[in-house]
């Protein structure tokens, strides 16, 4: 065998040690075939034709957006529920590397995977909903709106999700087997942790911020000068929890993929992240408090907005702060899993509230959404389920990788 | 081990790189900020006079032909059944007229709808590629060839004016009028002003028209009530209406204040070369107290080690 025939017979055996889980193409692609995987082809199929035929007709064949109602799902789901959905790797990475809490360690990568993808994907709700969106890259290079809070956004999400990219690159290098990239991209773990923290508190706070332009739009009850704030402080509770629902989703669907060390934590660190939650959770009721004493808005409390607002405030944020601090005491993970799930339902039906159907609740009449509008949004999710579930059967994610086993704190050396 | 030279070398290069990245990256939004949107200066305005206005919409015919839209099929002077329900500007009519009954007269009383120019727009404001820009004349115009179509401008306007082709794939565009920018720029009057044969529509500096109303609403005795809406409604705007009934039963929103909106976001703009600068510095900090409080743990251990092997 000469020398080019060697390199080729490695680069095939990396294809398939790497891509194919060492199978033959034939084994691959029968192991494909189960239930879950032709539910979401049959999903992501259906989403696809109606992608279709959203870029042929226009945005108005497939959602209920009208002149008086611009947004829909794809935003109040991807962008304004998905980004503080995946403050995962923003809170988990400064935990863990600048306050140096080491016992959550086993869970940082997989955080930080959640967060990158969970901006990904934001970032393709917004070339869905977008009137044009091959222009994405105009507010970087082309025209600069300045004064537009949507201009941070922009450039926040995208230097943000590049953060995270860099923040992951240590787990790809370890898949690839590139060593020397893996310790350059390990060494700038700090700086990227507090470039992170920089862009998130701007970004999650300025996406409650950009609310602050419509003020006869929002309800009032939901429309105060503290929005950014309460914005930024659901979304450190949402990524919290966020971390700990994925723990428990791994423990069940993945527990192939993780190591003793990773399941062994688990417990440990759910029971942990929760009474953090309890705290982020009782600050954002006392701040919600502040804002409806600063608006004077009691009288609309008795109103049908108001029963919203008042599910919002008490099921969804008083009471899992009271469930966090129980089930922490008790030692009882089970709760804080649960109390975890009712959190994020409490952050997106927030940020639905705010985007949807609190805004513009002058009007007459009101459609929400297309029942087209959801299947697209399904068909996304569950792309992005696979895209998760493809990374972690192959990346270090749940696990340490044996080569790499007693490095892992290098960032403190 | 302790905080030798070398490792707070390292610190202090990662938190210095961190502010530098994070100063480069929010460079544009630090320099422009703190800029008003719009400018306070006199500009062009126009004037309606609702007591005037007699419903027959050559002003919406020749907006129409001055901005190349498709003729709709319904005739204009004739057919008054489009005055049966309300209508708004959309992506093929850049202004509508609708009709009302009053209590104060016989016959309805006809009201404009259209972009009500504000002197600082929160379109304007809202628009992060710069496509809807607040004119040094007064007109707040549009560039198409920018438009990304992310419709903030829509959730933004007070007016719910802008207007965006729902059922186009290809360049779809917001839609609104632009005070006939093309015919200003050139000397000419906007269309709708030119056409309107009861003088509803008066073009002109805006502290003219002000004068105008003012001595309208005087001489008028009870033909007005004491207002001119747009005068003062989010902080002023280029197009001015005076009216014989109250603008609330005109759906004119009345809850807008006096506050140019974009004042509502700068304030938090401002707050990001604080985030900037701090930022770096308070976690950097932190992270050194951590990392020196394990390496004193770790020296402790250490310690503890050799004294059980003594």
């Amino acid at each position: 065998m000469n020398e080019y025939a060697k390199q080729t017979h490695i680069s095939r055996s990396w294809i398939i040690d790497r891509i194919f889980l060492g199978l033959t193409l034939g084994e691959y692609f029968k192991r494909l075939i189960t239930p879950f995987n032709i539910g979401a082809g049959i999903i992501i199929l259906v989403g696809l034709a109606l992608i279709g035929i959203r870029f042929t007709e226009g945005l108005g064949a497939v959602t209920a957006a009208s002149q008086e109602q611009p947004w829909g799902l794809f935003l109040g789901w991807g962008l304004f529920a998905g980004v503080p959905l995946s403050a995962t790797g923003f809170v988990l990475g400064t935990a863990v590397y600048i306050f140096g809490i080491k016992e959550y360690h086993p869970v940082v990568k997989n955080a930080i995977l959640i967060g990158l993808l969970g901006y990904l994907f934001a970032v393709i709700f917004l070339l869905v909903d977008l009137g044009r969106p091959w222009r994405l890259p105009y507010p970087m290079f082309v025209s600069f709106g300045t004064a537009s809070v949507l201009f941070l956004v922009a450039w926040h999400v995208a230097l943000y999700l590049t953060c995270q990219f860099l923040e992951f690159t240590p787990s790809i290098c370890e898949w690839g087997g590139w060593k020397s990239l893996r310790k350059r991209a390990l060494a700038i773990t700090i700086g990227l942790t507090i470039f992170g923290i920089i862009l998130s508190t701007l970004h999650q706070s300025a996406l409650g911020a950009m609310f602050l332009l419509a003020p006869g739009k929002l309800h009032p009850l939901w429309y105060s000068p503290y929005i950014p704030a309460l914005f930024l402080i659901s979304a450190i509770a949402a990524g919290l929890c966020m971390v700990i629902l994925a723990s428990l989703l791994s423990e069940w669907f993945l527990k192939d993929q993780a190591d003793t060390a990773y399941l062994v934590s688990l417990d440990k660190i759910t029971l942990g992240l929760g009474t953090a939650s309890s705290f982020v959770l009782i600050t954002y009721f006392a701040v919600k408090i502040i804002a409806l004493a600063h608006g004077n808005h009691w009288n609309l409390l008795m109103t049908s907005y108001g029963y919203l607002f008042l599910v919002e405030l008490f099921i969804f944020t008083l009471l899992p702060s009271f469930l966090f601090v129980f089930a922490g005491r008790s030692g009882k993970v089970g709760l804080v899993q649960f109390t975890a799930l009712l959190t994020i339902i409490g952050v997106i039906f927030n940020r639905l509230n705010v985007s949807l159907f609190a805004l513009n609740w002058k009007l007459p009449h009101r459609d929400f959404f297309d029942w087209r509008e959801f299947l697209i949004l399904l068909a996304i999710v569950t792309i992005q389920i696979l895209v998760y579930r493809w990374i972690v059967l192959r990346m270090p994610v749940l696990r340490e990788h044996p080569e790499f086993k007693d490095e892992h704190m290098v960032t403190y050396t | 081990m302790k905080l030798d030279r070398r490792n707070f070398l390292k610190g202090t290069a990662a938190t210095a790189g961190a502010l530098f990245l994070g100063n480069l990256a929010s460079d544009p939004k630090q320099t422009y900020a703190a800029q008003p949107i719009g400018s306070k200066s006199d500009h062009f305005a126009m004037l309606t006079d609702l007591t005037r206005c007699v419903g027959c919409r050559s002003c919406e015919r020749a907006c129409i032909k001055a901005n190349n839209l498709p003729l709709p099929k319904v005739g204009f002077f004739a057919d008054v059944s489009v005055f049966r329900e309300k209508r708004r500007p959309d992506a093929q009519n850049l202004k509508v007229i609708n009709s009302y009954e009053n209590k104060k007269w016989k016959g309805p009383v006809y009201r404009m709808v259209q972009c009500n120019h504000c002197a600082e727009p929160a379109c304007a404001s809202a628009c992060l590629v710069g496509a809807l820009k607040k004119t040094p004349e007064g007109a707040v115009i549009y560039n198409e060839d920018l438009c990304i179509g992310c419709r903030y401008c829509m959730t933004a306007c007070p007016f719910y004016i802008p207007a965006f082709d729902y059922f186009n794939a290809g360049s779809p565009a917001i839609r609104k009028c632009n005070m006939c920018y093309h015919r200003i720029v050139n000397g000419m009057t906007p269309a709708c002003a030119e056409a309107c044969g009861v003088q509803a529509i008066t073009f002109g500096k805006r502290s003219k028209l002000i004068k105008l109303a003012r001595e309208r609403i005087r001489t008028g005795t009870d033909r007005y009530i004491d207002h001119i809406y747009g005068e003062h409604e989010v902080g002023g705007t280029d197009w001015l209406y005076i009216s014989g009934v109250p603008f609330e039963e005109l759906d004119f929103p009345m809850d807008l204040g006096t506050t140019p909106l974009p004042e509502y976001t700068r304030d938090f703009l401002s707050v990001v070369p604080f985030v900037l600068t701090v930022w770096p510095a308070l976690f950097g900090g932190i992270y050194s107290i951590s990392k020196r409080r394990e390496q004193i743990a770790e020296g402790m251990d250490q310690k503890k080690k050799e004294d059980t092997k003594r």
